[in-house]
């Protein structure tokens, strides 16, 4: 009896040491939560793993800052990688344990948002862009400058998501400035000025978007490109655009906690996350642009990532963001509640 | 004989309130003072972020005009809803409470409570099913009317007012009613056998003997709407920010909870010091 419980114990043991309980933190529905891709990873090396999500990147952090240990995998946007990386948050990231790193655009991999301290701390995921759709049926040829978003015509059909930095960002843009090094601000007030009655609503998410567009209350609205894409592939008619002024760009990072305790199963996830096979399936119901190099190239033609995204005239008017200061970020939301409170 | 009996009284007294009072320090007291506390703090004291004691949180009310803009809009949109409120929901309860009788006073009553039972999100959204442009509002003028009419109340203030006013119309209708019921009707067929026409009995006999009902309705409504931020947000589109609205924001969208409480806490002053400046009405609608 005896024999028979310790052997047990043992078992279970072993199998504890092969088979870990991994725990990521990320937006929902973001790619990471897609239950066949988790069966079939969970099949293949055994991890199980489960999720938990943020609604913001702040609320990330917080998270990482008051359970540590309690995550080993983290989707952190490059634009706050260093900020985590200093306060200790998330370790480096061993590369050789990636079999599928070295098929990585190595100008991601090296973007130096992700590498602070001179190591790699996120693992390049995915990008995308945040810049304009239009209903298609108004459009017959495609806007082609964010001057739109301010055409008297549009008035009251027009929208933004409800987000002091980035509405900053697009009036930056607007008047041809740096989105990462903002000089002139009162141009951008007095551009977010005109703007603010331009606007029907904010949206908040992809469905209010969505919905909003199907009704014909949006006419030209501010939009992600995956989002963009999951909408066309549902059958909503609206054409992504990246205006001549330029579109937000923005890379996601794959990184593990520095406090967790099962790395070697985070970096198998990780991994298993950058794989092509996932990720071509990944595209078919909608996803953003990948970072894998071979992923891209494996894509159908008439994929959206493929044609609006793959075509290097359109990345070349891309501005990237950078890590925003503290100090900026507050800047930009007083000057946004300061607007919205005089509507 | 007589002190011992008033202690007991005094520990069953005691005891019998003890639940409630616990409740109260659990469910109010201590969440409120965790709240205060932070408003205090220079930075949510979670992990390892530096904080320290600070007004900078209260100071900050002080240094735009922004805050004290929105407070004064959301002050503005708390009177009109509770004035429309009233106005609308006390002839509903003079109604039930005098003029209607039997089974279908129970049934109209039903009525009113009901919107009670629906999730207030439900409600908001199919007001905006029913407001907006080619909505049912839209739908059915046209098709009443001849003409070609164009309604489109969403995204504006009417589109918040009209929400709220539905959503709290039912603590107005509910305390009138139950003041209108407290009166005896002998005392208005007296005052008509005395030959008073009847707006002399709505306005010297009714109206200041239903005042505490009216006024316990309309400090019902006032306060949550003052801070309200679900309906602003959801039927105001871009003239959707109200007080409410920041605080939100302050908790949900920028992690600044210092900030968030402090906005939370001068709000709850400013709504005291109205109540406080209207008590000596309320004490003489009590006698």
């Amino acid at each position: 009896m005896k024999k028979l419980l310790a052997a047990s114990v043992l078992a279970l043991a072993a199998q504890g040491a092969l088979a870990d309980e991994i725990r990521v933190l990320n937006w929902q529905g973001y790619g990471t939560d897609l239950d066949w891709s988790l069966e079939a990873f969970t099949e293949a090396t055994g991890h199980t793993v489960v999720h938990e999500y943020f609604t913001s990147e702040q609320e990330m952090l917080t998270k990482l800052r008051t359970n540590p240990g309690a995550y080993d995998v983290v989707l952190v946007n490059a634009a706050y990688t260093a900020q985590a990386q200093e306060e200790g948050l998330i370790g480096p990231v061993d590369a050789a344990l990636i079999s599928n790193f070295a098929d990585l655009d190595p100008n991601l991999t090296g973007n130096e948002d992700l590498n602070p301290g001179g190591a790699l701390h996120g693992v390049p995921w995915t990008w995308g862009l945040t810049s304009l759709a239009v209903n298609a049926g108004e459009f017959p040829d495609a806007p082609t400058s964010l001057s739109v978003l301010w055409d008297p015509e549009l008035k009251g059909r027009v929208s933004i998501r409800d987000d002091g930095l980035e509405a900053v960002q697009f009036a930056a843009m607007a008047t041809g400035q740096n989105i990462n090094d903002i000089q002139d601000m009162d141009a951008v007030k007095a551009k977010l000025t005109e703007l603010l009655p331009q606007i029907t609503t904010f949206w908040g998410s992809e469905n209010d978007w969505n919905q909003f567009m199907a009704a014909g209350d949006f006419a030209v609205a501010t939009y992600w490109s995956g989002s963009a894409s999951r909408s066309i592939s549902k059958g909503l008619p609206i054409t992504f655009v990246v205006a001549d002024e330029g579109a937000i760009g923005w890379l996601d990072g794959l990184s593990i906690p520095a406090s967790s305790t099962h790395k070697e199963a985070a970096h198998a996830f990780i991994d298993w996350m950058v794989d092509p096979e996932f990720y071509v399936k990944w595209d078919a119901e909608g996803a953003p642009a990948t970072s894998n190099a071979k992923a891209a190239a494996a894509l159908p033609e008439t994929s959206f990532n493929r044609t609006v995204l793959g075509d290097p005239a359109t990345v070349a008017k891309v501005q990237f963001m950078r890590p925003v200061s503290e100090e900026n970020r507050e800047t930009y939301l007083k000057l946004w509640q300061e607007l919205k409170a005089a509507q | 004989m007589s002190s011992l009996s008033a202690r007991q009284d005094r520990i069953r007294a005691f005891t019998l309130l003890s639940p409630a009072y616990l409740w109260l320090t659990v469910a109010v007291f201590l969440p409120l003072s965790a709240m205060v506390f932070f408003s205090f703090l220079s930075d949510v004291p979670f992990g390892d972020r530096e904080w320290h004691g600070t007004l900078e949180n209260y100071q900050e009310f002080f240094q735009t005009s922004t805050y004290a803009t929105l407070l004064w809009k959301s002050l503005k949109l708390g009177l009109m809803v509770t004035g429309i409120s009233v106005l609308i929901g006390f002839p509903c309860a003079y109604v039930l409470a005098k003029v209607i009788k039997g089974r279908s006073r129970e049934a109209l009553f039903l009525l009113v409570i009901l919107p009670f039972w629906s999730n207030s999100l439900v409600r908001i959204f199919s007001w905006a099913i029913v407001l907006r442009g080619n909505g049912v509002l839209d739908f059915a003028a046209n098709a009443v009317l001849p003409w070609d009419v164009r309604i489109n109340l969403m995204f504006s203030p009417t589109a918040i007012v009209i929400g709220l006013v539905h959503s709290y119309l039912p603590y107005v209708i509910l305390t009138s009613y139950l003041a209108l019921q407290a009166i005896d009707d002998s005392l208005i067929e007296a005052a008509r056998s005395l030959g008073a026409k009847r707006r002399t009995i709505l306005t010297r006999l009714i109206l200041p003997l239903a005042a505490p009902g009216i006024l316990a309705g309309a400090v019902l409504i006032f306060v949550p709407v003052v801070g309200s931020f679900m309906e602003p947000r959801l039927l105001g589109g871009r003239r959707g920010t109200y007080y409410g609205t920041v605080i939100e924001d302050q908790f949900v969208a920028v992690f600044n909870w210092p900030l968030g409480a402090a906005l939370s806490f001068i709000l709850l002053a400013v709504v005291l010091v109205i109540l406080g400046a209207f008590s000596p009405v309320l004490r003489r609608a009590r006698t």
